[in-house]
């Protein structure tokens, strides 16, 4: 699905991300950690194409595609998904104007049909319910005046309407209610499958309570430090992050 | 060569490309304006006296006059003298079909979607070769005859209902308002008439598009809109494709008046020709519009976008007479590349209970200059007056300007006056949220400027607002990314 192959990757000249290596079969569910100004982001911005991020050195390879020579719209519509971790606010545009092009820009790419209003109505119905996202959401414009929760479930409900094949998820927990938590990531588990993969990036175990990862990853300075069974995000909650660096650079390994 | 005939020569080579010869030169008055001229056009149009004498009047008026420069606006100066004043009858030899018309115009038109027959009209094919306009129009103006509806250009207005005209014409505008009026006053060529009597609610929108022969205007049309008592009417003007026009100034006056319980909603779609990247070319669209709202509990509402014109000078504006008669204006504005445009509104408060709204939507791209003006002047007697102005400025690169110059004045303590003004970059984040979400950055951007305008869209009839859309995504095609 996903193969990243030392990645160097900056703004400006400053270089974040100091060559990552990670290799996401389909089917498979990886979690992100780290502290605050690891790079997560930055790795999710550059895997979906952010304009702001040049990569300096390494290679992406999607579906056996060149996806760092891939216009951010084409990865999208070739199924790259991001929930951001501080989803944009598009006034006056509504959320269910803003999906329905969304979607069939997508379609359109595949060779699909376009739905019209009608038939996009009944998919968007069905789809509010993985999440149970409030009506009202659909017809307010895009995040505009969404609480914090509500971006992110909203987030979700993109994901779940899009249908992408690798989907990232930026901290979708932060912001997130004990109850929404829940829905949010019970929704994330009915849309895995084994041709789908997910990267989540996350502060937070108890977000991988609910969606169990395959691999657990530990990102520091702009490198994967340590990489693990779903049981290191276990230890990491216990532990913090201080104890990993030290033996990271001891074995002089990344991956 | 002076930058101006260079400029006249671009739009000429222009009109040249697109296939049309101009004008015949017979029928063609000399360069120049003095009272001969005038007296000229008046006689060609077989005017009454009093018409004569009212144009004399303007123009002796607009030799005291000097142009305004205190628009944010910037142009070489206009010589009035190497202008013609009379062309008409403009009788381009018309493109006998659609082969014949430039496929990069046709484009244009497609993207707009611009139905097939509209778009050879716009294209200045000859309309008869297309479809029958005359059955169309005639259909329509039977419908509006029996309700009583005069809908017809200004110069049959002026055979036909000279009373009408005498009465209303230059009652909201004075020929001597200012510069552009008085010159507009003295040699305007000819425009459109509208009357809906007392009680009458217009069954459908009046608008240019269905007045075929009315398209080609001149530089110096007038149009004159009386709605009598408890009457409706919702007027369109202009189309939403490239009219090519080989004329550099265009000075027009629009008067509105709206007597008791009186309804009229004036929409604008303004898309001459802006000039090409690097500014040369271009319509001057120097405008004076205005509304009476002479009786009580009246209502005039503007509605413009404004996305042609290299500099558009236009301040539609109400006269708030009548008690608790309202005034509104909504507006987007786009300068793009070398654009200029600097508008805005007046709303005058002086009946009482009068209520005005102002949405202003500036958007700049390229090296465009976007200035609203507006001025919400409250007189003494006009008691709890109420306005509310919003002025939004969207900037789309870093190398165009927004300004915003509201004036205010209030002359009693009942009244209420609110202002509120923003000014907002296109979001490299709201393009690659949109970006992320599979669609293109035009895509995007049209989106982001379709939200940002949506306010003014609301107002505008259905139709207009989805060709409104359309046009503003292509102006402003390729300003970002
Ligand atoms: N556009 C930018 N300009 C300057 N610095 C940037 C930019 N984007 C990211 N950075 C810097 O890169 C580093 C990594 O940022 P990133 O957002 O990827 O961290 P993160 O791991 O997602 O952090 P958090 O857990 O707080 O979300 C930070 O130090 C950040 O300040
Ligand atoms: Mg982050």
């Amino acid at each position: 699905m996903l193969s990243i192959n030392d990645l160097h990757a900056g703004v400006n000249g400053n270089e974040i991300l100091n060559g990552i290596s990670l290799e996401v079969k389909p089917g498979e569910v990886h979690a992100i950690m780290g502290p605050n100004g690891s790079g997560k982001s930055t790795l999710a911005g550059v895997l979906a194409g952010k304009e702001s991020y040049t990569v300096s050195k390494g290679t992406v390879t999607y579906l056996g595609k060149d996806l760092l020579g891939m216009a951010p719209e084409d990865r999208a519509r070739e199924g790259i998904f991001l929930a951001f971790q501080y989803p944009v606010e598009i006034p006056g545009v509504t959320n269910s104007y803003f999906l329905k092009a969304s979607l069939n820009a997508i379609r359109k790419h595949r060779g699909l049909e376009e739905l019209d209003a009608v038939e996009f109505l009944q998919l968007v119905k069905q789809k509010m319910k993985i999440v149970e996202l409030d009506q009202s959401l659909l017809n307010r414009p895009v995040n505009e005046g969404f609480s914090g929760g509500e971006k992110k479930r909203n987030e979700i409900f993109h994901m779940a309407v899009l249908e992408p094949r690798l989907a990232i998820l930026d901290e979708t927990d932060s912001g997130l209610d004990i109850d929404a938590l829940r829905i949010v990531a019970d929704g994330v588990n009915k849309l895995r499958s084994k041709d789908r993969s997910v990267i989540v990036v996350t502060h937070y175990q108890r977000l991988l309570d609910y969606i169990v990862p395959d691999f657990v990853h530990v990102l520091m300075d702009g490198q994967i430090v340590k990489s693990g069974p779903k049981e290191l995000a276990l230890e990491l909650e216990e532990r913090g992050y201080d104890w990993i660096k030290p033996q990271a650079e001891r074995s002089g390994a990344a991956v | 060569m002076s930058t101006e005939q260079s400029t006249i020569e671009s739009l000429a080579n222009r009109e040249y490309k697109y296939g049309f010869v101009t004008e015949i030169e017979s029928d063609t008055a000399p360069r120049g304006l003095n009272e001969d001229i005038v007296r000229l056009i008046s006689s060609k149009k077989g005017e009454p006296e009093w018409l004569l004498e009212w144009r004399l009047k303007a123009y002796r008026h607009w030799l005291t006059l000097e142009e305004p420069t205190w628009a944010n606006v910037s142009y070489p100066a206009i010589d009035y003298q190497d202008m013609i004043y009379y062309s008409a009858p403009k009788q381009k030899a018309a493109p006998k079909s659609m082969e014949e018309i430039d496929p990069e115009l046709l484009k244009t038109y497609e993207k707009l979607g611009i139905p097939l027959a509209e778009r050879a009209r716009l294209a200045g094919v000859a309309v008869d070769a297309v479809f029958d306009s005359v059955s169309v129009a005639t259909t329509f103006k039977e419908k509006l005859n029996e309700l009583g509806i005069i809908f017809c250009s200004f110069s049959e207005a002026v055979r036909e209902h000279p009373d009408l005209v005498k009465k209303y014409l230059g009652s909201v505008v004075p020929a001597n308002d200012n510069f552009f009026a008085a010159l507009n006053s003295a040699v305007f060529s000819d425009g459109s008439f509208c009357f809906i009597p007392k009680g009458v609610r217009s069954p459908m929108e009046l608008s240019t598009y269905f007045r075929i022969n009315a398209a080609d205007t001149g530089q110096f049309e007038r149009t004159l809109i009386v709605a009598e008592e408890g009457a409706y009417v919702s007027y369109l003007e202009g189309c939403t494709a490239p009219i090519r026009d080989t004329n550099q100034l265009h000075a027009a006056v629009v008067e509105l008046v709206a007597l008791d319980n009186a309804r009229i909603k004036y929409s604008t779609v303004q898309n001459w020709y802006p000039g090409d990247k690097d500014g040369k070319g271009g319509i001057y669209n120097f405008v004076t519009k205005r509304g009476k709202c002479q009786g009580v509990n009246s209502k005039i509402s503007w509605t413009q976008v404004e996305t042609g014109s290299s500099i558009t000078w236009k301040y539609p504006g109400v006269l708030l007479i009548g008690d608790n008669s309202v005034g509104e204006f909504y507006s987007v504005a786009v300068a793009n590349n070398r654009q200029q445009a600097d508008t805005g509104t007046k709303m005058v408060h002086i009946g009482k209970n009068t209520k005005s709204t102002i949405v202003s939507k500036g958007i700049s791209a390229g090296f465009g200059q976007n200035s609203y003006r507006g001025l919400v002047d409250v007189k003494k007697g006009a008691a709890n007056a109420r306005n509310f102005s919003q002025c939004d400025s969207l900037l789309l690169g870093d190398k165009c300007g927004a300004h915003t110059f509201p004036y205010i004045e209030v002359r009693n303590t009942s009244s209420r006056v609110e202002h509120e003004a923003s000014t907002s970059k296109i979001g490299e984040d709201q393009i690659f949220y949109c970006k992320q979400r599979g669609l293109s950055t035009e895509d995007a951007v049209n989106m982001i400027v379709n939200g940002f305008c949506k306010e003014v869209f609301r107002e505008l009839p259905m139709e207009f607002a989805v060709e409104a859309q359309k046009l503003l995504g292509v102006s402003l095609e390729g300003s970002v990314g």
